[in-house]
């Protein structure tokens, strides 16, 4: 059992601050994902777990044992490092056993693991071979099959796809999460790729500035961001944002431009208050000019293959709509678009928190076929 | 970039042409001279082809400056001052590199400061505290009143004395502390990222372990061009074992025993000079250095192409 209590953990160095109290508990067998930019302070409390970085401020316990003074070796947790940090001068079989030569397991034995591990992440015919001989996946999996080897309660991954292409990106990923399952330790991974954290994680962390913005599932967090910050990080093409006020009877939304958006009573909004409107790509759709709820101006469309991002602006804002239909439009054409309700966010405009639903969770969240939502299909094309 | 200019080769070749015979012509002088026998080098014009003496003159020089005992000298002291140099460096880099700890700057520029204070110049204090490597202690017993203070309660007077005059400690000590060398391997080891000490960290290696296992492989290449250059240097030291050894037959080394051969009004007392058998002991006396220039150079060569990242 090895569950991870991150409780109001501060770091600093000198006078600066890099985090402050950040409180996360990390479940026995799970993979949790710290997403953010750089400089968020993710790699930061990856290392604070490691126990690379001292830890000036809350505790750390890892299985219920609070390690803030052990060293990274007594912590039990195991690191991937974004450049892979091989030994340049040993042996693949080298590298990966080393921890155990160092811990003073027996040769045969040694051997016999090493080539265990070796066979579970595809590497036994590059054993005698060195590092520099070796391709950047294949480095990548020495650096894994070093972490696997000493059965870790914890393993911990720096960025370590980012060094990769992005087609061996995903394959690694895979690999990832299946050597996760596999192994069942506590799993945490950096990274600064939104695709790796919703593909991998079982929770997503969201940091910003040193503090944690969001904790959730995946789902959770592309569904429900608390703020705009979590909305504007997660999702590609990113979430549209469109400024405007609460309209004096507190049930729609006023445009820069004069337009309302209808946000009903389902969120708890003051009349006059500043705040941000936020829809995402793929839940718009376009419709003619009368048909929709908002009135954008398009602009030129990308093509995927599978589906089209079309540009739009709505008073000089760009705003994107992702969709499979192929559509004839000219530029500068005026279109309308259409979305069902629960795919309306909104966002107070000077904090950026996300203003709460006022109806019970359960119903809005998820099922797009709302009661609101079927009166507004009645207007689509 | 690749340049087609013929004439500008031609020139550049001339010029390194040029600078080898300024460099070959003395020790083909001294290898022709090697080879002939006593009338035939003091003969005027001076012989510009070898003669048939060489095998008889070495054999002469290396009886007469008693080679055998001097090289086993000479190579303890080298090898000492080497592995003494390496080591010293080594560890020292290590600690200023990988160790967070205050005055860490300070102490590495005092180093590093060191470098403008060569043997040479220091000479005179560096021979006073070898005749008692214990006579800094004294002084700061003196200075301080403790050896008057130990005297008054106990009676006993305190004199420290520790000789390295005439001893292989004596030669290898005062030539091992090395700025060059530290600064060499700082260098080295500011080049190993950060990731790698910490992917070690995880692994439970401690900081020796660290050291021995990763960065001393890793550094093999540094080791080898230090280890050539301060062998050589070593090897070549004249002033400073002239002073300190006076018991020249037990300690005597190679560098200061040609010197003895080398025809002057002391050694030839106005007789006709033997510069045949100076030449033949110089030929003896670089046979090392040359080969441990040539046997490392592979080393270099390796080590520059083979940049395993």
């Amino acid at each position: 059992m090895a569950e991870i209590s991150i409780r109001q953990v501060g770091k600093t160095y000198g006078k600066t601050t890099i985090m402050q109290g950040v409180d996360l508990e990390i479940h026995d067998g799970e993979f949790v994902v710290i997403l953010g930019p750089s400089g968020c302070g993710k790699s930061t409390l990856l290392r604070l777990i490691a126990g690379l970085e001292e830890i000036t401020a809350g505790e750390i316990a890892i299985a219920g044992e609070v390690v803030n003074n052990l060293e990274p070796r007594e912590r039990g947790c195991a690191m991937v490092f974004q450049n892979y940090a091989l030994y340049p001068h040993m042996t693949v079989s080298d590298n990966i056993g080393y921890a155990l030569k160092v811990a003073g397991v027996p040769k045969a034995e040694r051997m016999a693991r090493i080539e265990a591990t070796a066979r579970s992440v595809g590497l036994v015919e590059f054993l005698d071979r060195k590092p520099g001989q070796l391709s950047g996946g294949q480095r990548q999996r020495v650096a894994m099959a070093r972490a696997i080897i000493r059965e870790p309660k914890v393993f911990l991954f720096d960025e370590p796809l980012s060094n990769l292409d992005a087609k061996l990106r995903v394959q690694m990923r895979h690999e990832i999460r299946r050597i996760h399952n596999a192994v069942g330790a506590t799993s945490v991974f950096v990274t600064h790729d939104q695709n790796e954290g919703m593909t991998l994680a079982d929770r997503l962390v969201i940091m910003n500035k040193g503090t944690i913005e969001q904790i959730g599932t995946p789902e959770e967090i592309y569904e429900h961001p608390a703020s705009l910050y979590v909305a504007g990080f997660v999702g590609s093409p990113a979430m549209n944002i469109l400024p405007g006020t609460v309209a004096s009877s507190g049930l729609s939304v006023l445009l820069g431009d004069g337009q309302a958006v209808d946000i009903r009573s389902s969120f708890k909004a003051r009349p006059g208050q500043l705040v941000q409107i936020g829809l995402r790509p793929e839940k718009l759709s376009i419709t003619t000019k009368a048909h929709g709820l908002l009135a954008a101006k398009f602009q030129f469309f990308e093509e995927l293959g599978s589906a089209r991002i079309y540009h739009l602006e709505i008073e000089d804002i760009p705003v994107g709509v992702v969709s499979d239909l192929k559509l004839a439009l000219t530029a500068g054409e005026e279109v309308g678009l259409a979305f069902p309700p629960s795919a309306l966010h909104v966002f107070d405009g000077p904090s950026g928190r996300s203003l709460a639903r006022a109806e019970a969770a359960g119903e809005s969240r998820g099922t797009d076929a709302s009661t609101t939502g079927l009166s507004m299909h009645g207007r689509l094309l | 970039m690749i340049e087609r200019t013929p004439l500008l080769n031609l020139a550049t070749h001339l010029i390194l042409g040029f600078g080898l015979i300024v460099i070959l012509a003395p020790i083909w002088l001294a290898f022709v001279a090697a080879t002939l026998t006593l009338q035939e080098v003091n003969a005027a014009p001076v012989e510009l082809w070898p003669g048939t003496h060489l095998w008889a003159n070495l054999k002469e020089a290396w009886v007469l400056s008693d080679f055998g005992p001097k090289f086993v000298n000479s190579l303890i002291v080298a090898v000492g001052v080497v592995v003494g140099k390496i080591t010293l460096a080594c560890i020292t880099a290590f600690s200023l590199v990988f160790f967070a700890y205050r005055g860490r700057a300070l102490i590495f520029w005092m180093i590093f400061i060191t470098l403008m204070l060569p043997l040479e110049v220091r000479i005179v204090p560096t021979y006073a505290v070898a005749a008692n490597a214990l006579s800094p202690f004294q002084a700061l017993l003196d200075v301080t009143g403790m050896g008057w203070l130990i005297n008054a309660v106990s009676g006993v007077q305190v004199s420290l004395q520790w000789n390295l005059l005439n001893s292989y400690t004596g030669l290898i000590l005062p030539l091992v502390a090395t700025a060059t060398g530290t600064f060499l391997y700082r260098q080295f080891f500011l080049t190993i990222p950060d990731e790698l000490v910490e992917a070690a960290r995880m692994d439970g290696a401690g900081p020796l372990r660290f050291l021995w296992d990763v960065l001393i492989p890793l550094s093999k290449t540094n080791i080898a061009a230090l280890a050539t250059i301060m062998f050589v240097y070593a090897w070549n030291q004249y002033l400073w074992p002239l002073l300190v050894i006076t018991d020249r037959a037990t300690y005597g080394m190679v560098v200061v025993q040609l010197s003895d051969l080398v025809p002057d009004q002391m050694t030839t007392g106005g007789g006709t000079p033997t510069w045949h058998l100076a030449m033949a002991a110089t030929l003896m006396v670089m046979v090392p250095p040359i080969a441990i220039v040539i046997l490392m150079q592979r080393w270099f060569v390796r080590g520059l192409i083979n940049t395993d990242k």
